[in-house]
């Protein structure tokens, strides 16, 4: 009996997929486990492990297409069976599904002009109907504009004026870029931790002097040289330890504390970020942290990180210094409650204890905090100790 | 006397302008060679919706007939209609005079003509000085070489309105407005009518579509119409013979008992001494700014004197508009052309504003069309009025109403709704969401608003 062969869910997150490849063709035998199509998710590629067995007996996706989770993308049966009543109940449940689809489609238009219609910051602003209709076709706000009509009633004319003054100021032809999947996803995740979770900010200059030495010393004796991002995931999980209330989460009615201290980071893939996880950084050692560390960056590259290795970080570093930025904010990486933002690491006149002006190398760092978790005075407390910690760091043995 | 402004003429523009005037607390003179309320309401828009109105009643009589009742028109007297349309207009002119009386305007009888800018001075010697003159001295009938108007067989619209006794037939020279309106007039009573047009179409500045509804409607009321022809000769002897020309050089001869020229109108302007002031003009029309201001500052001209359409409720929206801009007003909103709506009131009515389709399909703009016929009216099959429709015209992309064109029973009421939209930029949304009492012929708008999105219930 024919079976469909429909596409699942292979990232929590997941909605859709593009079939990067197929590794079986029409006509093989197919056991539970055999990878059967390299998928793209919203995040990464994916294998496509097949619990089904019998013989694909026909692929209805071919590579290149995406399909959404639950679509059918094949047919598996026995040997040699007639499937063509079975393709017409496939393509016709498609059809039944892509309609409904376009109906949901339509009906999300419909209710997205009656808001448009009436933008929430514009509601109270006098305009007539097409003049709010104009703007919002172009993007303009009618916060700027000057009303000429009865009342001062923004009118068309109103609206076409500072259109052409927006023109006249753009010297080449705006270029639209269709957002892939991992772009939304960024721009989701980040908008509701922005709008959802009270941002603020606080910094420190650190002298990295000693860091840069044990760095030196411990690459000495190593072939693989240890990044500089091991030593700060290390250092900041000493200081989660030190400082539990920062390593936990809003939950709305609770807030929890991690049993893990799981640091993400920050890495710029090309088409978007990601931040692969290393886990129980208290437990683990620098070296140890920086071999998985490692692996994970590659695997970033090459698209392959599974989403455990992606999702979860109870806290979050982004390091630009290698780019030259000297100090940043960042934004908060859900589920966690506190993002750290490493600067440059800049040689820096500064003034020692005996008064006398001495060259340090000097770092600045900024952290985010979600202030419904982490209140002032607990996140200076910790930037303190990250600070002792990281000019001392002999206190990461303590 | 000195006044802050003074006004020549009394008809739709003038009057209004001194009303508005007197509301903006200026000292105003007005003054009239004629009667108040001038050609619309004396020799035009007024007397004719009179005629028109007994002429739909008279036309209905044998509809009755279908339910037994026989309406007996032995003794019918176009002298009546004539006092009651007359009856009309004088009620009407003692009411603009006891508008003027109540606000306070200075209300003068005679000719006058300028001296300066500042200055007028009337048939009896006397100079009035005021700050600000506004010329509102309207227009006259146009006559063609031939054809001169003796108001006896060969008439201009003044002349048809005056008469008391109907002539067997009559020749209409001209398919505009006035004329198509004689010619449902006369034929009502049962006057033979030929309408006699140089143009393709008849009511050649309407759509095309509607236009041609119309002509079909008219024909079947036994209206015989010449289009593309013009009238070349007329020779009185007995009776009147028409020399007609078509465009492509046929002849043709046409016998008649009167001729209605009804071939536009031209502004009244000759002796009110302008020239010598060097007042621009320019076709015969003097020439304004959008507030009416001509290239002396002190002088303003409104209505028919100017080359914007002769209507009288652009002058009188001219009127408000000048003497805003005379005491320093701000954003005066200026008229904008495509929503001046035209009325034409002969059965079926004839309503717009805006551009015809053809014009549109002409520019680059993307126009989205909807066209909904009274037939698929409740209100309209219930009270036999299924002749007629409206067709909207919005912009594609914005359902921006841009033009709109009606006829049929209702339509110079039905149109205002649409334009209130046109005015107020409302779009194709907010006509077809607004609930519309059912039945009525409005009804009709709301479902071509609807066309412009999924479409009309009703078709």
């Amino acid at each position: 009996m024919a079976e469909k062969l429909v596409m699942v869910a292979l990232s929590p997150t997941m909605e859709e997929g593009v079939i990067l490849a197929w590794n079986k063709k029409e006509g093989d035998t197919i056991v539970s486990g055999d990878v059967l199509c390299e998928v793209e998710t919203d995040k990464t590629s994916m294998e496509y492990e097949s619990n089904q067995e019998g013989v694909l007996l026909k692929i209805l996706r071919p590579e290149g297409d995406s399909a959404q989770v639950g679509d059918a993308i094949g047919v598996i049966g026995k040997k040699g069976e007639n499937i063509t009543k079975f393709l017409q109940t496939i393509s016709q449940e498609q059809e039944a599904s892509v309609h409904e689809a376009s109906l949901k489609d339509k009906q999300n238009d419909s209710m997205k002009t009656d808001i448009e219609r009436k933008p929430d910051t514009d509601k109270l602003i006098k305009a007539s109907p097409l003049a709010r209709k104009i703007a919002v076709d172009k993007g303009v706000s009618l916060s700027n504009i000057k009303g000429s009509g009865p009342a001062g009633r923004i009118t068309k004319k109103d609206v076409e004026a500072t259109q052409q003054y927006a023109v006249k100021s753009v010297a080449g032809i705006d270029k639209d870029i269709p957002l892939e999947s991992v772009r939304k996803i960024i721009a989701k995740r980040l908008s509701e931790s922005k709008f959802n979770s009270p941002h603020y900010y606080v910094t420190l200059s650190v002298d990295m002097s000693r860091v840069l030495a044990a760095r030196t010393e411990v690459n000495k004796s190593h072939d693989k040289k240890v990044g500089v991002n091991a030593f700060l995931i290390k250092m900041v999980a000493e200081a989660l330890r030190k400082h539990p209330q920062v390593n936990a989460s809003w939950r709305e009615t609770f807030i929890r504390q991690f049993g893990s201290v799981d640091i993400g980071l920050a890495v710029d893939r090309g088409n978007g970020l990601i931040t692969p996880v290393v886990r129980d950084c208290v437990s683990k050692g620098i070296v140890v942290i920086d071999k998985e560390l490692k692996t994970l960056i590659e695997k970033a590259g090459e698209n392959t990180l599974l989403p455990e290795e992606y999702s979860g970080a109870t806290f979050t570093i982004s390091n630009l210094g290698s780019f030259g930025i000297e100090e940043f904010t960042a934004i908060i990486n859900p589920p966690g409650s506190a993002i750290l933002a490493i600067g440059k690491t800049v040689f820096t006149p500064m003034c020692d204890e005996q008064r006398n002006v001495v060259v340090r190398p000097m770092m600045k760092m900024t952290l985010s905090s979600d202030h419904r978790v982490i209140d002032g005075v607990l996140a200076a407390r910790f930037m303190t100790s990250l600070k002792a910690i990281m000019e001392d760091p002999i206190y990461v043995l303590l | 006397m000195n006044y802050d402004l003074a006004i020549i003429g009394a008809g739709p523009g003038g009057y209004v302008a001194a009303i508005r005037a007197r509301q903006l607390g200026m000292r105003v003179v007005l003054i009239e060679k004629d009667k108040a309320g001038g050609v619309c309401l004396n020799w035009g828009c007024i007397p004719t919706k009179s005629l028109i109105h007994r002429a739909h009643v008279f036309s209905q009589l044998k509809s009755t007939e279908a339910w037994g009742v026989r309406v007996d028109t032995s003794a019918f007297s176009y002298q009546h209609v004539h006092t009651e349309s007359r009856n009309a207009a004088a009620t009407l002119s003692r009411g603009v005079e006891g508008l003027l009386k109540k606000n306070q305007v200075e209300y003068l009888k005679g000719k006058a003509s300028l001296k300066d800018g500042r200055t007028l001075i009337l048939a009896n010697g006397k100079t009035i000085s005021a700050k600000h003159i506004i010329i509102a001295t309207g227009s006259r009938s146009k006559s063609i070489a031939g054809f001169t108007i003796d108001e006896d067989t060969v008439l201009s619209s003044q002349g048809a309105l005056s008469m008391t006794r109907l002539p067997q037939r009559i020749v209409i020279l001209g398919a505009g407005a006035i004329g198509m309106e004689f010619a449902y007039i006369f034929s009502s009573f049962g006057v033979k009518v030929t309408v006699v047009e140089m143009a393709k179409e008849i009511l050649p500045l309407e759509d095309t579509q509607m236009a041609s509804f119309i002509k079909t409607h008219m024909s079947k009321k036994g209206i015989t119409f010449a289009t593309s022809t013009i009238a070349r000769e007329l020779k009185k002897g007995k009776n009147l013979s028409l020399l007609l020309e078509s465009t492509y050089g046929k002849e043709k001869i046409v016998e008649t008992d009167a001729v209605l020229v009804s071939v536009g109108r031209q502004p009244h302007i000759e002796d009110l001494g302008l020239e010598k002031l060097g007042v621009h003009t320019k076709q015969g029309c003097i020439v304004t700014d959008n507030y009416g201001k001509t290239s002396m500052d002190s002088v303003y001209a409104i209505g028919d004197v100017k080359s914007t359409a002769q209507l009288a409720h652009v002058a009188s929206k001219e009127g408000e508009i000048a003497v805003e801009h005379i005491a320093g007003k701000k954003n005066i909103r200026i008229i904008d052309p495509d929503t001046i709506p035209s009325a034409i009131y002969c059965e079926p009515q004839l309503a717009s504003f805006g551009p015809s389709e053809d014009a549109l399909r002409k520019k680059t703009v993307k126009i989205k069309k909807f066209v909904f016929p009274y037939q698929a009216l409740g209100k309209a099959v219930a009270t036999s009025q299924t002749g007629g429709m409206i067709k909207l015209l919005c912009a594609e992309d914005t359902h921006e109403v841009i033009a709109c064109h009606v006829v049929g029973y209702n339509a110079t009421e039905v149109i205002h709704e649409v334009l209130l939209a046109k005015h107020s930029e409302l779009l194709a949304e907010d006509l077809a969401g607004m609930i519309h009492a059912h039945p009525t012929i409005s009804e009709a708008v709301m479902e071509a608003a609807k066309g412009m999105q999924e479409g009309a219930i009703h078709i």
